[in-house]
């Protein structure tokens, strides 16, 4: 990563301005100036909407605003509505009507696994995902990558056409293109021919390529994942011999131990998870039971941020404990050797409680995590009698497991040989994403012909002879499986924008009925399902002729597609043994342990750009990362103690403070001979003697707001150590480079902001939190309240719940159309969420206790902003929301300083975008876009409430309880956020604000907060607490 | 040395005192008067349109009721335009070849939509939904003044603010009973007021603390 | 016919208001003779030159500022004020000289203030128009700035009377509209002078039209007297008024470091404070530039100082009542907050603050430095620079860090703020500038009237 990466980069642009055809020599700099290059050096820290200057829009604009804003004297007032003009449908489809938003149910795939999804359409524009209630994989939930993936949909940087080495080509042109090749590969059996695809599970994909295969028998597919580990799989098979799927049932746990694992919030069951694990830490009604959750991990993750005794290791070491615990489990046949680095009081204690829980406790293994430590955690479940009651186990779900980085290197060799005529990139970006070590770019060029199909024209797609555009999965008709194993067809919300194709219409390519749209191919694989009962088939032929539909496969069609599922898709428990003999492999595999001192690095997925797909996605970039909370950059994760160490430290700038800008220095990386810069980031409670870098940055080619974003972790890591590896070696470079961080002050301060207590404190003290405030809605005043006939709106949120996944900033966002700022104006402290996740810590600065606290508009009933507006721009609605009408602000910004909770939102500069045209139909229609110098901030998502009662009222009746769920609400997977009406005394909001925990933020201050948190508790096992 | 100015100069000075104050004055009610005149909100001005519709012929003369083009305005915030389906449902047979139709004739061959233009106009920050009024009593005469007299369409209400509020402050003044809603000849009774309260009540309509926040409007 | 007066030169105490030599004819001359001297002075072409220029950096910034919006500025979440409304406090402070000297000092019937008050209101109308530029200048949508106003509108909405800001509109515009009154009525007199004397035709005309037909008869001179005094009774309470309506601002929010009961007492304190400092600025250069020792004497260069060194320490037991409530109420927030404000990042700013507005001026207690006219002019201006930091202070460090600390920020200034901020001083400058160029800036009529005075005493 160059540090001053805002340097135009002439040679290049020299180079392009060479290259380019058509265009002899460039007449003026506003040519120059739409070169690509000119145009990332302007898009890569502003998002488009922010450079006023630099696009031709932009200086139009300036113009007229120039004379709105100089022709000040207010005659705005006096000037007539322009005329608008009404197109009315010719023929106006059946189950529309204007004005009332279509939800239709579909499923999102991430790495290969699917999790079901309602999106809310608008007269045909998918503007919202939710989850679905009815999908075991969503349960009503969605996580982030999910809530954003609207964002991407109408992202205007995605692929927009077929191109051959960059050349506009047709669809057709394309396939008469790859015709004659493919005739010669058919008498080769396909030797030349390389499918290389992500995780696939959908069962059409899947029998696609099986076909394929059988016609082409030399012919190879590989799968590769940048982001999901393969510890799974090859542990299942160290173990049981045979992979298998494993599925865990927090809901029936007590005690659970989590080795690295980060079930809360990565992997494709993290919803499901995070449901049953939180359902059993609810401390309502009275009940005074808890699970207890262990955490050893490398870098801090939520679910360590959640654990009761957190153990900070390096990833290394990880494997040595699980190895010391299995012994005291009483796992057989383990080398007594090695002396664990953990202190023997912890595993004992661990090992204690464990025992004390046989079948109702769960050893989990992180996916990143070697297939030894896997291979543990499946021995610890069976010693501890887990299988089949906490601990499950199913048929893999994807259509073919394979070990990807073996493969991945047999393709590569396989290049290098130049036996490879025809390779064809299927959704994957290796050139960005392939570990360094396998120089895959370099040996792809020895393909005779390169094909890619992806969103984005990205790093490979550069590398690629064609590219193909494809098509988002609200843009496509596909089926997937989720984690235990139930399929989704995947139906289209809308057509694809930019003539996308699917990866089942590219596959149909290479067959002898090229012209298939996926909406056949799908349909038809479907059809062949009858005979095994839904589903089931893994070797089914896609259908090659058509039977005509009969009803019952309608019936069962718009069933699966209204259900957003295939019913009884689920995998079937299968029943494993373990192998006797494993146990001496692994100790072959255990490496001794590391020297103390010796540096490990560990490479992580990214908490939001995921592994680089998402680096053009605005909303993730900004959106504050868990524990780190980093905004648009990665950086390298060291403890405290490792960085007294080699001495390395930030510190806030003047600019934005703690709350926008942050001077990092920056270190140069070196792992086993390649080198990168990276700025170094203190994460308190992250493993001594490792740091840990996340990939999905520091792309070259992901669009105006992705591209050159932070540094890529994948130059230095290796197909050896693809998840963490020592031998690293880390020198200070002296540079210094500014991060965007949404929080960088954790400390509480001694402030009573978030009382929190263990589970014995409070079964004593259940009220600690309330202090002199038992209801932050009665405290003393000296005037009469305001009087609520009808609804009283309030939100109770429960700390002890929240896991910090973030999903509900994003929803937020995606729901109240919440522009994006870019990095210069975070580092201004300028963000614009209405929902943050403020995080502080507690105890000792190794290895504190992490709590989050979501804060949004608390409503006061006694709210300090109200009085200080100048133009009753905010005022109290008579149901006591605290409303804010952005039409009548002039932007005073005095209710931003009166408000203690710092929740309001200004529009500093023109934030919103009102010139790309494909991001306005992202737009929801039911809550105005602001403009720039109005305040914002949020409303309870006033937009759903009038939705509800308007129906009610309808219907002569009041709204129901559960009636109304706020964006933030509705995604929670931990059901967290509870909305609704406080006047009844049966709400459930109602019955948490009577919880002994509830407490009200700052409520020594009178405000009266409508807002109250339900104040969290930890259950820690009384032998390790500390006195 | 002359006099620099001439007697007549005082009398000027004198008047020139109130003349400021009346001339300010009468530009504030200019400007107040600007504000509320037709030529800013366009009340009463017909607007063109590309097809000659007459509401006056449709709604007043044949009695078409409103719903039977503007389908959705019961159940959702938009009272919908009528496709150009409904149109043709008629005039395939009645008027087939007129030439006052051809427009709406050729949208139906090309499948181009016809475009209308807006008469009732609210800004963009201004969330209206006629589903909730048309259900709580409010008639489509009373915001939309005598459509089935009306040639071609215009507005008879300013839709300002200030209007809105009239009713959103004294719903009892406007309300009608159910059956008398796309009634275009209603008259309030002269018992109108109590009449009001009394629906008011029947329909549960939210008292004007209710009505007049802010967010039932804005958001 | 009028002999001379006897004053003793050497102690300033007792030195007169007005040199002795002085007859009506040679006040009238030498004071007019400023204005309506043929060629325009070198040093006032380049002052004018150099401060007309600032105003155009003025323009250009409030250009961009309009196009591009307040993000241009400093400003952000938590500190979403910043130097605007730093400046408007500061402007409007030293805005309240004038008004005092010429209304309370004439209540009080302080002979010493006639010289020095016309161009103190002059001052005074100048600093108010560039403070009233900032509330509207700081609006993220300034062209709805009328919305402030309560005037029949179509959106049958008027402005929230419980917030200080509707407050500021109107107790800013009444001074404003009061004190500028009471400059025009006592510049009556002199512009009939000024009529008489203009050379020229054009001048005849605008100083005629302007005199509005003065005559200097005996009735002229009963009403002028009558509506004088009555302005000045009405500008009285103002002085105190409009301080006081500024710090509400201020004081009626919950943030600790604002919400303090000690506001408008020591920010009207402040507010003389800054205002005396800011004559006293003018004052000196003036009188040698213009030579007009003889009307501006050590008397008042004394008096002055001496206002200052009192409301300086009215300001100075401000602050400490500040710090010892916080501590006293033993409120989490605000002893924080006072901490933070010394200790802080911006330490250094309070305790600069706390060397210009509270040591320094002590200086004053020694009556050889009050006699210094330089000494003076120097501590009056380390004083103004103290107020505007003091404004700094409690804006920016009360914000920046209040109660949840996962929203502190901090707040650092913009080349925009900086271009605002200096563009206005250029305005009051070029102002001035013209103001001293065009009217007498000591009232001719007043300074008779002392002669005459004096006179009869003598007799």
């Amino acid at each position: 990563m160059s540090i001053n990466h805002n340097r135009l980069d002439l040679a290049s642009l020299r180079a392009r301005l060479g290259s380019s055809r058509g265009k002899e020599y460039w007449r003026s700099l506003e040519e120059l100036a739409d070169t690509q290059e000119f145009q990332e050096f302007l898009h890569r820290e502003f998002p488009k909407q922010i450079c006023e200057w630099n696009d031709p829009v932009g200086r139009r604009r300036f113009l007229k605003l120039m004379g709105a804003s100089l022709a000040l004297a207010g005659l705005n007032a006096c000037s007539r509505a322009p005329a608008e003009a009404i197109f009315p449908y010719v023929r106006q489809p059946e189950e529309l009507a204007l004005g009332k938003p279509l939800f239709f149910a579909t499923a999102m795939e991430l790495s290969g696994v699917g999790a079901g999804v309602l999106v809310e359409s608008h007269e045909g524009r998918p503007t919202k995902i939710e989850g679905n209630p009815d999908h075991p994989a969503s349960l009503g939930a969605t996580d982030l990558f999910a809530q954003a993936s609207v964002l991407t949909l109408y992202d205007p940087d995605r692929a927009p056409a077929v191109t051959n080495i960059g050349d506009i080509r047709s669809w057709s042109a394309f396939l008469g293109a790859i015709r004659s090749l493919l005739q010669a590969q058919r008498a080769l059996k396909g030797a030349g021919v390389r499918i290389l695809t992500g995780a696939v599970t959908s069962p059409t994909l899947g029998s696609q390529l099986a076909e394929l295969l059988k016609q082409m028998p030399s012919a190879r597919w590989i799968q590769y994942e940048p982001a999901s580990g393969d510890g799974a799989r090859a542990g299942a098979l160290l173990a049981f011999g045979t992979p298998v799927n494993t599925i865990y049932h927090f809901d029936k746990a007590d005690v659970v131990l989590s080795l690295d694992s980060d079930f809360l919030t990565c992997g494709p069951a993290s919803l499901h998870y995070t449901r049953d694990f939180i359902a059993r830490r609810r401390l309502e009604e009275g009940k005074t039971e808890m699970n207890r959750l262990y955490v050893v991990e490398s870098t801090p993750s939520n679910t360590g941020s959640k654990a009761d005794h957190r153990l900070p290791l390096r990833p290394r070491e990880i494997g040595s404990l699980a190895r010391a615990l299995a012994r005291h489990l009483g796992v057989p046949a383990l080398s007594a050797a090695e002396g664990s680095v953990a202190p023997e009081k912890w595993i004992a204690a661990v090992a204690r409680d464990l025992q004390q829980h046989r079948g109702s406790s769960i050893v989990i293994a992180g996916d990143y995590q070697t297939p030894e430590v896997h291979a543990l955690a499946h021995a610890m479940n069976h010693a501890l009698s887990n299988v089949g009651k906490t601990v499950t186990y199913t048929d893999p779900v994807e259509a073919e497991p394979a070990d990807p980085v073996e493969s991945l290197r047999r393709l590569v060799k396989d290049m290098e040989a130049g036996q490879v005529d025809l390779l064809v990139i299927i959704g994957a970006n290796p050139v960005y994403s392939a570990p360094a070590d396998l120089n895959f770019a370099a040996s792809m060029s020895k393909v005779g012909l390169r094909v890619h199909l992806s969103l984005y024209y990205d790093e490979t797609s550069e590398l690629c002879h064609w590219h193909i555009p494809q098509a988002h999965f609200l843009e496509s008709w596909s089926d997937v499986r989720a984690y235990d194993g139930t399929i989704s067809i995947v139906q289209p919300l809308i057509a694809p924008l930019y003539h996308g194709k699917t990866a089942h219409e590219l596959l149909a390519a290479f067959t002898d009925q090229p012209e298939r749209t996926s909406y056949e191919i799908v349909r038809d694989y479907w059809k062949t399902q009858k005979a095994g009962g839904w589903g089931a088939g893994q070797t089914a032929v896609a259908g090659t002729q058509s039977k005509p539909d009969s009803p019952e496969f309608d019936k069962f069609w718009r069933k699966a597609l209204h259900d957003g599922f295939v019913p009884n898709t689920a995998s079937p428990q299968r029943s494993v043994s373990l192998r006797t003999d494993w146990t001496s492999e692994s100790v072959k595999r255990s490496s001794g342990p590391l020297p103390s001192g010796e540096l490990e690095i560990v490479f992580r997925p990214d908490p939001t750009v995921y592994d680089g797909r998402f680096a053009n996605n605005g909303w993730l970039q900004e959106l504050p990362k868990p524990l780190t909370k980093l905004t648009w950059d990665n950086a390298a994760l060291v403890s405290p103690a490792t960085a007294q160490r080699l001495g390395l430290s930030h510190e806030i700038a003047w600019r934005g403070g703690e709350h926008g800008q942050v001077l990092a220095d920056v270190v140069e990386l070196q792992f086993q001979g390649r080198k990168v810069l990276a700025p170094v980031w203190i994460a308190p409670g992250h493993a001594d003697d490792c740091i840990t870098v996340h990939l999905g940055y520091g792309r070259k080619r992901a669009g105006r707001v992705g591209t050159g974003a932070g540094f890529s972790a994948n130059t230095i890591r290796t197909s050896d150590s693809l998840w963490f590896g020592s031998g690293l070696s880390v020198t200070k470079t002296g540079g210094r480079y500014p991060l965007a961080c949404a929080q960088y002050h954790h400390n509480i301060e001694g402030r009573n902001l978030l009382p929190s207590n263990t589970l014995n404190g409070y079964k004593k003290d259940p009220k600690f939190a309330q202090q002199e405030f038992p209801d932050p809605l009665k405290t003393p005043s000296l005037y009469p309240g305001f009087q609520y006939k009808d609804y009283a709106w309030g939100m109770a949120i429960d700390l002890n719940s929240c896991v910090g996944c973030n999903a509900c900033v994003i929803a937020c966002q995606s729901e109240n159309n919440i522009p994006i700022v870019g990095k210069e104006q975070v580092m201004r402290g300028r963000e614009m969420h209405w929902l943050r996740i403020d995080q502080y810590h507690k105890g000792e600065i190794d290895n504190p206790e992490v709590y989050y606290q979501p804060v949004l508009c608390q409503h006061c009933e006694h709210a300090p902003c109200e009085i200080v507006c100048p133009v009753q721009a905010t005022t109290h609605s008579a149901e006591g929301l605290n409303t804010m009408v952005y039409n009548r602000c002039v932007g005073t910004r005095y209710c931003s300083n009166n408000c203690p909770y710092k929740v309001r939102r200004f529009n500093f500069l023109q934030f919103a975008d009102w010139e790309t045209a494909s991001l306005k139909l992202l737009t929801n229609p039911e809550v105005s876009v602001r403009s720039r110098g109005v305040m914002e901030k949020c409303t309870y998502c006033v937009q759903r409430i009038s939705h509800a009662k308007i129906n009610a009222e309808r219907e002569n009746r009041p709204v129901r309880d559960g009636e109304v769920l706020t964006a933030c609400q509705a995604v929670c997977p931990a059901q967290a956020i509870v909305f609704g009406n406080i006047n009844d005394p049966d709400s459930r909001v109602a019955k948490l604000k009577k919880e002994p925990r509830n407490y009200g933020l700052l409520a020594e201050l009178n405000t009266r907060p409508r807002t109250t948190y339900l104040a969290a508790v930890r259950n820690p096992n009384p032998e390790l607490e500390k006195t | 040395m002359s006099q620099i100015f001439h007697r007549s100069t005082n009398t000027l000075s004198k008047l020139s005192i109130f003349g400021a104050l009346f001339v300010l004055a009468s530009l504030a009610w200019l400007i107040a008067g600007l504000n509320r005149s037709s030529y800013i909100t366009q009340v009463w001005v017909a607007r063109e349109q590309p097809v000659q519709f007459s509401h006056k012929h449709h709604a007043g003369d044949d009695g078409i009721d409103c719903r039977y083009c503007h389908t959705s305005v019961e159940d959702s915030s938009f009272a919908g335009i009528p496709p150009t389906k409904t149109c043709m449902n008629c005039h395939s047979q009645i008027f087939a070849d007129s030439a006052y139709l051809e427009p709406v004739r050729e949208s139906w061959r090309t499948g181009k939509p016809l475009q209308w233009t807006r008469v009732h106009n609210l800004p963009d920050f201004v969330y209206f939904n006629h589903s909730i009024h048309v259900n709580k009593g409010v008639g489509c005469a009373t915001c939309h003044g005598r459509v089935d007299r009306m040639p071609l369409t215009w507005q008879t209400a300013s839709l300002q603010m200030e209007w809105c509020l009239e009713c959103h402050r004294h719903p009892e003044r406007y309300l009608r009973r159910r059956d008398q809603i796309f009634n275009m000849a209603w008259e309030p009774p002269p018992n109108q007021i109590e009449e009001g309260w009394r629906l008011a009540g029947e329909y549960k309509i939210l008292d004007p603390a209710h009505l007049t926040s802010c967010d039932t409007c804005h958001r | 016919m009028h002999e001379r007066l006897r004053g003793t030169v050497n102690s300033s105490e007792q030195s007169p208001v007005i040199e002795p030599g002085y007859t009506f004819a040679s006040v009238t001359d030498q004071i007019s003779a400023i204005v309506l001297r043929r060629g325009t002075p070198l040093g006032w072409i380049v002052g004018f030159t150099v401060s007309f220029t600032v105003v155009m950096v003025l323009l250009f910034a409030i250009a961009y500022l309009f196009t591009v919006g307040v993000g241009i500025w400093g400003i952000n979440i938590p500190v979403a004020w910043g130097f605007a409304i730093i400046n408007f406090v500061w402007w409007i402070g030293i805005g309240h000289a004038g008004t005092l000297i010429s209304a309370i000092l004439l209540l009080l019937n302080q002979k010493w203030r006639t010289s020095i008050n016309r161009f103190a209101e002059a001052m005074t109308l100048f600093a108010v128009a560039c403070a009233a530029m900032f509330p509207l200048l700081h609006l993220g949508r300034p062209w709805y700035f009328y919305w402030l106003f309560p005037y029949p509108n179509t959106m049958g909405i008027q402005p929230q009377f419980r917030s200080p800001l509707v407050w500021d509109v109107f107790a800013v515009s009444t001074y404003f509209t009061v004190s500028l009154l009471f400059w025009f009525v006592g510049l009556i007199p002199d512009l009939a002078t000024l009529r008489d004397r203009a050379p020229r035709r054009a001048g005849q005309i605008i100083y005629g039209i302007l005199a509005m037909g003065w005559r200097g008869s005996a009735r002229h001179w009963q009403r002028y007297e009558v509506a004088y005094l009555l302005l000045a009774g009405l500008a009285t309470p103002l002085v105190v008024s409009v301080h006081t309506v500024v710090s509400f601002d201020f004081a009626i929010s919950i943030l600790p470091g604002w919400h303090t009961t000690i506001f408008p007492p020591y920010f009207v304190a402040g507010a003389i404070y800054s205002g005396f400092a800011m004559v006293l600025v003018l004052a000196i250069p003036l009188r040698k530039f213009y030579g007009l020792e003889g009307f501006i004497t050590m008397r008042h260069i004394v008096n002055m100082a001496k206002v200052m060194l009192a409301t300086g320490l009215i300001v100075a037991y401000g602050y400490m009542m500040e710090v010892f409530m916080a501590w006293y109420s033993g409120d989490t927030f605000e002893w924080a907050m006072t901490k933070n404000r010394m200790f802080g990042p911006y330490g250094p700013w309070y305790w600069a603050l706390i060397v210009c507005n509270i040591l320094t001026p002590q200086m004053l207690w020694i009556k050889k430095i009050r006699e210094r006219v330089a000494a003076v002019f120097v501590i009056s201006i380390v004083v103004l620079t103290g107020m505007w930091l003091e404004r700094y202070v409690i804006v920016i460090t009360s914000l920046h860090r209040d109660f949840l600390p996962s929203s502190w920020g901090m707040y650092s200034a913009t080349v925009w703020d900086w271009a605002t901020f200096i563009g206005t001083i250029g305005l009051f400058l070029a102002l001035l500038f013209l103001f001293i160029r065009f009217l007498p800036m000591i009232s001719i009529a007043e300074v008779r009237a002392l002669l005459t005075e004096t006179e009869g005493k003598e007799s």
